[in-house]
């Protein structure tokens, strides 16, 4: 069965000074499915999703969206393309309004004059936008969506962060970390979320530390190790240990795990 | 291991009966400081509002309170010594807008920077080089008074594009930038002037052009100038530009945080020039609404050492937040309009001037409290 990658990396580099974070990575994500990626910690996750995200330019490699070589230089080139990244930190300004921090960058001004001439924003058109697609995610009853992001609770700013890249990613959506902040009750419901934004056939990169969430909701498993894929797996093949295992080296993943 | 690893997963079994409301986003009714708090933070500009009609109505009231006896009809004219308003007439109403015509400029270029996280303690200097340029340009070169006008604008500008880019590009800290910045600007201020005062006598005979912001328009006893007219336009198409415009926004995030703001697709480094370049080209028009307030052109007017205090005075009193990202900058206008009446109120009723001092330190304090007060809003 041979798929096209709809995001794809192929021998990847990047060294900060005498250390490889990346080393000859390659890294495959699918149309329509959930891609978890899991690792110790300095195995080098976050620059492999940088580096298909925009935020870091790799030394050598090469990234494809769709088949196409794609040449990232900021994460602004990369959602110009339709790759959303949620940050762990979630990129979002406390003191502006929910509606605000949506459109950050991407504003929409009023049509005809007061637009062209004196650039207004159509405050109206992004809290009605801004509000729908909360609503269509079924994320929550906000009453108020003209309130500072800081006023929200964890659960609701990562809910925010995750409806603003569902709003705008068209083909595929990064989340760094997700549930890492949140309570068991937040966790699910944001878990929820992705599993809501998958059945729209957008496929999503999920970078987490947990197993128990990672097993739950990931149809496939890349595994890294040492700057470079170590394997991919299939959740309902393997334990959560042996992911353990291979991922801390305790053990040697099966041959037919390894990617050509 | 496998019996644990379940039971280890089944940890949220319990959550179906848990209570299935995660993220609502409730009004329902608080006690009145909380509903207040949210009101202000809503509202930034709200508190130096209030303060501004309370400390009119105040001194109107302490200073006035003789005529205002006669005219309730609770004591005659004959036993009173004063029977005519001195505060409450549209005289000394509008002489407070004149008075403060400077610093109101000065402190809506200061609030754009505050607003971006920064300090600009070079506004004053900036402004009174940029007059220099005005006059020297048209007295010494004998450039039209128009064009040297629009160099000293440009100049201004050009001054806010090295500070903007010395924060933005070079990363340098903007208290040092702007603190290296004033003492450059100032020094070459007296170097350039050989310190010359250009006299308004022949300023009005040769170039009225330069006092053009000082020309009055009466309305009864109100005299407005046009620097007054100019620094209440000025400061309605900024607050437009700051809450309506996708810069504006931009504004706002990258005083909120900036990591925050790129990653979500703002261009910082633009952001930050354009509100360095806007805050040193609003610093030289101070300098035409100085040239029209003080008549001459002085190389040592008390603007280029104190100014940048008095702006960030105004600032702060305004309810802008020297973290950044928070404010209204109409707060500044309202911050330097509160100055202005505690100036000319506390003088007309006679008290030593350093009250002014001692209450609008009392005033900065009390404004910074309540800020940091309004910015604990919480669910």
């Amino acid at each position: 069965m041979e798929r096209t990658p709809i995001l794809q990396g192929k021998n990847l580099v990047k060294r900060y000074g005498k250390v490889t974070a990346l080393d000859h990575c390659d890294f495959e994500l699918y149309p329509g499915e959930i891609l978890a990626v899991i690792g110790d910690n300095g195995a080098g996750k976050s620059t492999l999703i940088k580096a298909v995200s925009g935020a870091v330019v790799p030394d050598e490699g090469e990234v494809f969206l769709d088949g196409q070589r794609v040449d990232f230089n900021s994460p602004i080139d990369a959602r110009e393309k339709g790759i959303e990244t949620v940050y762990q930190t979630l990129a979002m300004s406390p003191a502006l309004s929910i509606a605000d921090n949506m459109f950050m960058g991407r504003e929409i001004r009023k049509k005809g004059l007061m637009g062209k001439v004196f650039r207004q924003l159509d405050k109206a058109e992004m809290e009605r936008l801004a509000r729908d697609k909360l609503n269509d995610l079924g994320l929550m009853t906000i009453q108020n969506i003209r309130q500072a992001v800081e006023t929200l609770s964890g659960g609701q700013r990562q809910g925010v962060a995750v409806a603003r890249a569902a709003a705008f990613g068209s083909k595929v959506i990064i989340l760094d970390e997700p549930t890492a902040a949140l309570g068991v009750k937040e966790s699910r419901k944001v878990l929820e979320l992705i599993q809501d934004v998958k059945s729209r056939g957008i496929p999503i990169v999920l970078i987490s530390h947990n197993m128990p969430h990672v097993f739950e909701i990931a149809d496939r498993i890349h595994i890294h190790r040492l700057g470079k894929r170590l394997c991919v797996i299939d959740p309902k093949a393997f334990s959560m240990n042996d992911a353990v295992a291979f991922m801390t080296g305790a053990a040697e993943p099966p041959p037919e795990t390894i990617p050509a | 291991m496998s019996e644990s690893g379940s039971k280890g997963q089944d940890y949220e079994a319990s959550l179906a009966a848990a209570d299935s409301k995660v993220a609502e986003f409730d009004d329902e009714q608080r006690g009145f400081v909380h509903r207040l708090q949210h009101f202000l933070h809503s509202n930034p500009s709200m508190v130096p509002l209030i303060v501004l009609v309370l400390s009119t109505i105040g001194f109107g009231l302490w200073i006035d309170w003789e005529p205002i006896q006669v005219r309730m009809g609770w004591a005659a004219l004959e036993d009173v010594s004063n029977g005519r308003f001195r505060f409450f007439n549209s005289f000394t109403l509008t002489l407070i807008l004149q008075q403060v015509a400077i610093v109101g400029v000065l402190a809506l270029a200061q609030t754009l920077i505050i607003l971006t996280a920064g300090i600009d303690l070079s506004v004053g200097a900036i402004a009174v080089l940029c007059s220099v340029i005005m006059g020297q340009f048209t007295f010494r070169y004998g450039i039209p008074p128009f064009v040297s006008v629009m160099i000293g604008l440009v100049f201004g500008t050009a001054i806010g594009a090295v500070s903007g880019w010395l924060v933005s590009r070079v990363k340098l800290p903007p208290f040092i930038v702007t603190l290296g910045m004033w003492q450059i600007v100032l020094a070459a201020n007296y170097l350039y002037s050989a310190n010359e005062t250009i006299r308004s006598q022949d300023i009005e005979a040769q170039a009225p052009f330069l006092q053009l912001m000082g020309y009055k328009m009466k309305l009864g006893g109100a005299t407005l100038t046009l620097g007054v007219v100019s620094m209440l336009v000025l400061a309605l198409v900024l607050a437009y530009a700051l809450r309506s415009t996708a810069w504006g926004r931009h504004v706002y995030a990258v005083g909120d945080d900036p990591e925050a703001a790129e990653l979500a697709g703002v261009n910082v480094h633009r952001t930050l020039m354009s509100v360095y370049m806007l805050a040193g080209l609003i610093c030289a028009f101070t300098a035409w609404v100085m040239i029209g307030r003080f008549g001459s052109v002085s190389p040592s007017a008390t603007t280029g050492v104190i100014g940048n205090i008095q702006a960030i005075t105004a600032v702060v009193i305004g309810g802008i937040s020297l973290f950044g990202g928070r404010g209204s900058i109409l707060g500044a206008l309202f911050g330097a309009l509160i100055v202005g009446v505690f100036e000319l109120g506390l003088r007309m009723s006679g008290a030593d001037p350093q009250w002014t001092f001692l209450l609008i330190g009392v005033l900065i304090i009390g404004a910074v409290a309540v800020d940091q007060w309004i910015r604990k809003v919480s669910v």
